[in-house]
């Protein structure tokens, strides 16, 4: 259970209950859809990038509590950051997820460090990444849908 | 733990649960420190020691091709491969041995009468049946013949309670159907089709009829002359078997007249550069080295089923099942899918209000109780249920009344986190 309780903390069940920046974004300038046909988590991120800023993030979508947690904190962190502050934020993370066994969480990443849990379940993995590869996608106005798998 | 106590509810039968669990070696591990109380059954089974023996047999002793050599191994290898096909052919009550396709699976079998049959008979307007039981693997192989040839796929809807609507059946058919393909028993829902009555009226209709039995075969007791079916389609592993082994059965008048599947050896009877003369039934589909211990693992493991019963296998379950739906109906905000117990084989499929079916995975597995969540490759399903995904509990003949407890409680822990 201790595992369990490391995996679904409390920030994480009240962003997935109350997500945050939830909903379209009227005047975005950059969108992508992400698709895991694992689990059937799809979300779409929406952005309106000025210059070299995320002024502005939302999601909607639908899917398990680690990725909809997941994608509310990622909207929250990256808002107002530039593109090569929000690159190193998705390679922060990513390290994070995926380094099973690192003890070492960058301070960098702030609240993001709440799903460290998620390295000890390989299975979620993807759940914490999707809405990160979504933005990717987004960042880079790729048309197709992204998948994790 | 749960809040409702657990009273003592095997019922009495001579149903040895506990002495049929020491077959199984994965079933005596423990997970995170917990008893492995195996659910995922619909995904694939578990072996008992005589499969696993009969295959490490097979290697160690008589390894050696099939239908080539005049060595004694070699005769070895082929009497054995060949009485798994007489097996095969007992255990679903087929009229011949030579009407049993030894295939990869199901997903091979379909595939097969897609690319010969289908793409033999099918002409542009022409039509396919299928249901929304379908599994992603009897949907796509028919899209891709159809696509090519011009054909299209007709799909019989189901009832918000999970049945097939079988008037909406009767109604598809029309002068420019060529084929019917409907599962036995749903792998999403546990339902199972009145196949028997849905080939009658195929049959009406001058059109044949494939059943995939992938889910059917290791709950119900299948006869396919009985049903009357042209083709009938499963899987080892799904019935105790190895994995890589399945087996096809077609009457022998249509694969007589339907040209092979994949070119190579053992399919032929002579080659010239000029021309070839394909070897009779079943050999014309097994071209290459055919997975002959997978056959003689497959053979095992119908062993072992015929030896406890199938219509005791299902009583059981069906016991199982019964129990399960009443225990489930206990938990807060459960909604479970499908049919009630008697119309359907063993099969959990449900969600929660207030966690994703992919969360209760997680959870579940952490108290050593292994579900499939997800669309369970049947994606058309889901969105007819309005729902992205479900959490699937499906049982086999080694599960106990004591594991659909630790589900439920199991269940009481979801709701802890997510409550």
């Amino acid at each position: 259970m201790g595992d369990l309780r490391e995996l679904y903390q409390e920030v994480i069940l009240d962003h997935n209950r109350r997500p945050h920046n939830f909903g379209e974004l009227p005047d975005a300038n950059r969108r992508a859809e992400g698709y895991n046909p694992l689990c059937g988590d799809h979300l779409t991120v929406f952005l309106r990038l000025e210059g070299e800023v995320v002024r502005e993030i939302t999601f909607v979508g639908s899917g398990c509590a680690i990725s909809k947690a997941s994608a509310s904190l990622m909207t929250d962190s990256v808002k107002g950051k530039t593109l090569g502050e929000t690159s190193a934020l998705f390679d922060a993370f990513h390290q994070m997820v995926t380094s099973s066994g690192a003890d070492q969480t960058p301070a960098a990443l702030g609240k993001l460090a709440v799903l460290a849990g998620v390295r000890e379940f390989p299975a979620r993995v993807k759940c914490a990444s999707l809405a990160w590869h979504t933005l990717k996608a987004a960042l880079a106005a790729e048309p197709e849908p992204v998948t994790t798998e | 733990m749960s809040s409702v106590p657990a009273a003592h509810r095997e019922p009495a039968t001579a149903f040895d649960v506990t002495a049929i669990r020491r077959d199984f070696p994965a079933l005596q591990q423990l997970v995170y420190g917990k008893p492995l109380a195996y659910l995922d059954n619909a995904a694939t089974t578990q072996k008992p020691e005589p499969v696993i023996q009969a295959i490490a047999d097979f290697y160690r002793h008589d390894n050696a091709n099939v239908h080539r050599g005049v060595h004694l191994l070699s005769e070895r290898a082929t009497s054995a491969y060949e009485a798994a096909r007489e097996d095969v052919r007992r255990f679903i009550n087929a009229g011949e041995a030579r009407e049993i396709v030894f295939v990869r699976g199901t997903t091979e079998a379909i595939n097969l009468v897609a690319q010969t049959f289908g793409r033999q008979r099918l002409r542009e307007g022409d039509e396919v049946i299928v249901s929304a039981f379908e599994h992603h693997s009897n949907i796509v192989p028919w899209q891709i013949v159809c696509d090519e040839k011009g054909a299209r796929l007709r799909v019989v809807p189901m009832t918000s309670a999970g049945d097939i609507q079988i008037e909406e059946y009767e109604r598809v058919f029309s002068d420019r159907t060529r084929l019917v393909s409907i599962v036995h028993v749903s792998n999403a829902l546990g339902t199972v089709n009145p196949v028997r009555r849905m080939i009658e009226i195929a049959h009406r209709h001058g059109v044949p009829v494939l059943v995939d039995g992938a889910q059917a075969v290791a709950h119900i007791p299948v006869d396919v002359r009985d049903i009357d079916a042209d083709f009938y389609a499963f899987s080892g592993h799904k019935l105790f078997g190895p994995t890589g082994i399945g087996a096809l059965y077609g009457k022998a008048a249509l694969l007589e007249s339907m040209p092979p599947y994949q070119a190579g050896g053992d399919m032929i009877r002579s080659v010239t550069f000029e021309r070839t003369q394909y070897n009779t039934l079943p050999y014309k589909f097994e071209a290459g080295t055919p997975d002959i211990a997978g056959a003689i693992g497959l053979a095992a493991a119908i062993h072992y089923v015929e030896r406890i019963g199938l219509d005791r296998i299902a009583a059981w379950e069906h016991e199982l099942l019964r129990y399960g739906t009443g225990r489930l109906a206990t938990v807060p905000g459960l909604r479970l899918y499908g049919p009630p117990p008697d119309r359907k084989a063993a099969i959990f499929s449900f969600t929660l209000s207030h966690a994703h079916p992919h969360d209760i995975g997680t959870i579940l597995d952490r108290e050593g109780i292994a579900i499939r969540t997800g669309h369970h490759c049947c994606q058309p399903l889901m969105h007819r249920l309005g729902v992205d995904a479900t959490a699937r509990a499906s049982l086999a003949f080694y599960n106990t009344f004591d594991e659909i407890d630790r589900l439920v409680a199991a269940l009481d822990r979801v709701q802890e986190v997510f409550g």
